[in-house]
């Protein structure tokens, strides 16, 4: 039993990681229909500006807002600076910059911060508390890292459902011709997605670097799995991607916990392509097919 | 009001237009006819900056749009709604309209957009379902009323009769018909339906091939026999 609870719960906080970097790749995705391969690396370089600032002797959460905000810049000066002049080329060019880009800002980090380990804090508590004699997983960081990630969810829902930008951010990520045509400056609500997506990458390089080492490619295995994640969503539907996450997070804990951590990569794999074979647009793929 | 001076466009090496020259009066209707391929859509397209011409220009009232970018038109005054409609099915039908009210030089206030649900009351009860579930006669009044919310002077419509029924197709041309006379709108109306066009155009232009081969009064252009079997079909 407390092991099975250890599991879930490891696995939930695990799994809100997750869902926040694919809800970061998502975000792209749908307005440019590019895979950030970069995203990782963005966000690890913005957990680098927050320990630096931590390290001057300032306070954790100041460390936490520049690494969001600088997310924040970066995103929308990749998206003006890089993307933009290979936006209207084949896709290929896209992908192949976010891979040079991927290499370029890990060599940057390296040069600049250098490539050893340095420990991250965590402004909570990493162990775990006690119900009755029973030992519960989750830690202060965990529950801070659930919560974190719900009430940027819940922001962005507020962002897109409820406010006239939100609204044109969508118009201008379905059909950029249409909402150009109705007055919607869709260049620069691309720039504000990528912006906003790097951002949210940020904030899930914080709470896995929480409490753990830091190197220029500590994000790099999240990667994988973010993106597992937000295949599993659909790639195109920003709920599909927490939910994705979610079930990955838990699933690979499972995994990892009565069967041996060798094998969650492959478990990665493995529930992916019975996924995608069951329904190939991935679990949050609808009916209207996208207008030609 | 809209002024269309020996205006020329190419896709690459194909000449889809190629100098056209017409005005479409203000709180007029002027139909655009002609075949498949004749550069009706790309007349529309580089009007509104989606294509950019190679050579000439079109001026809405004295402003020289050539340089204007799209999504600056509608706050010009310019509207247009596309070929195959443009609906965004994935937003709601509120949201599309809403988003109609987003590109104007003012701001759209609710009772604008209330107007545009007792024009279509169809509209107005299927207002927060994705437009996904629209007909398209529905879907036709919803590009209609969204580009109504940005106040335009000047209304481009490609083919807003293509796949409809006859009878939706009156409809809509009727509604048409009476916002010019109330709003005194400026519509320019492509069409391959050339006899239901005509019917409530006050101007008409024929092209072919890319080149405006008549402009004249519309109930002209409809008594023309022989100019309604070579271009208009009908
Ligand atoms: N995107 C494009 N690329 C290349 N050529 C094009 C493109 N769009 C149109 N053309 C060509 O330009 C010419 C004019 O096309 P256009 O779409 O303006 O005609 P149309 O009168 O609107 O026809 P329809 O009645 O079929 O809609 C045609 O020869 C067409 O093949
Ligand atoms: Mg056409």
């Amino acid at each position: 039993m407390q092991q099975f609870l250890t599991t879930a719960l490891s696995g939930l906080t695990q799994g809100m990681i997750f869902a926040a970097f694919a809800l970061a790749l998502v975000l792209i995705w749908r307005s440019t229909r590019i895979v950030n391969f970069a995203q990782a690396p963005m966000a690890m370089i913005t957990v680098y500006i927050a320990l630096v600032i931590i390290d001057a002797g300032y306070s954790y959460w100041l460390g936490f807002a520049a690494a969001l905000l600088s997310g924040l810049l970066l995103g929308a000066v990749v998206e003006r600076v890089a993307v933009r002049p290979v936006e209207d080329k084949p896709h290929i060019n896209a992908v192949i910059l976010t891979l040079g880009l991927f290499i370029v800002i890990h060599a940057l980090a390296a040069v600049i911060f250098g490539s050893r380990y340095r420990s991250f804090p965590a402004p909570f508590g990493l162990s775990g508390f006690k119900v009755g004699d029973m030992n519960i997983a989750l830690t202060g960081f965990g529950v801070f890292s659930i919560l974190a990630v719900l009430a940027v969810m819940l922001l962005l829902v507020l962002l897109f459902r409820f406010t006239n930008v939100g609204l044109m951010m969508r118009a201008s990520a379905f059909n950029q011709e249409v909402a150009r045509l109705l007055g919607v400056r869709v260049t620069r609500m691309l720039t504000q997605g990528w912006a906003l997506a790097a951002m949210v990458g940020s904030l899930s390089g914080l709470l896995i670097a929480g409490g753990n080492l830091v190197h220029p490619s500590y994000m790099d295995s999240v990667v994988v799995f973010g993106f597992v994640a937000a295949v599993l969503g659909g790639l195109d539907s920003p709920i599909g991607a927490v939910v994705g996450g979610l079930i990955l997070g838990v699933s690979l804990s499972f995994v990892s916990g009565y069967i041996g951590s060798e094998v969650v990569a492959l478990a990665a794999l493995v529930i992916l392509m019975v996924v995608l074979l069951v329904r190939p647009g991935g679990l949050f793929s609808h009916a209207p097919a996208r207008r030609v | 009001m809209l002024d269309i001076r020996d205006l020329t466009a190419a896709y690459g090496p194909v000449t889809a237009l190629d100098g056209v020259s017409f005005t479409a009066p203000e709180g007029k209707i002027t139909a655009v006819l002609g075949a498949n391929g004749a550069g009706k859509t790309s007349l529309l397209r580089t009007i509104s900056g989606l294509l950019r011409p190679t050579r000439g220009t079109a001026y809405l009232a004295d402003q020289d749009l050539s340089r204007v970018p799209v999504e600056r038109m509608s706050r010009l005054g310019l509207s247009h709604v596309p070929e195959g409609r443009g609906v965004i099915t994935e937003l709601t039908v509120d949201e599309n309209l809403r988003l109609g009210g987003m590109g104007r030089a003012d701001r759209a206030k609710p009772a604008d957009l209330e107007r545009i649900y007792t024009l279509f009351p169809k509209l107005a009860d299927r207002r927060h379902k994705t437009a996904h579930v629209l007909s398209g006669g529905e879907r036709q009044m919803l590009v209609i009323g969204r580009a109504l919310l940005a106040t335009p002077k000047v209304l481009l419509l490609d083919e807003p009769s293509l796949g409809l029924a006859p009878r939706i197709v009156a409809q809509i041309f009727d509604l048409l018909k009476s916002l010019v006379e109330s709003d005194g709108l400026t519509i320019v109306l492509v069409e391959q339906n050339a006899r239901s066009a005509l019917s409530i155009a006050d101007f008409g232009v024929v092209l072919n091939l890319g080149k405006l081969v008549v402009h004249d009064d519309a109930a002209v252009l409809a008594g023309d026999d022989t100019l309604r079997h070579a271009y208009l079909g009908f």
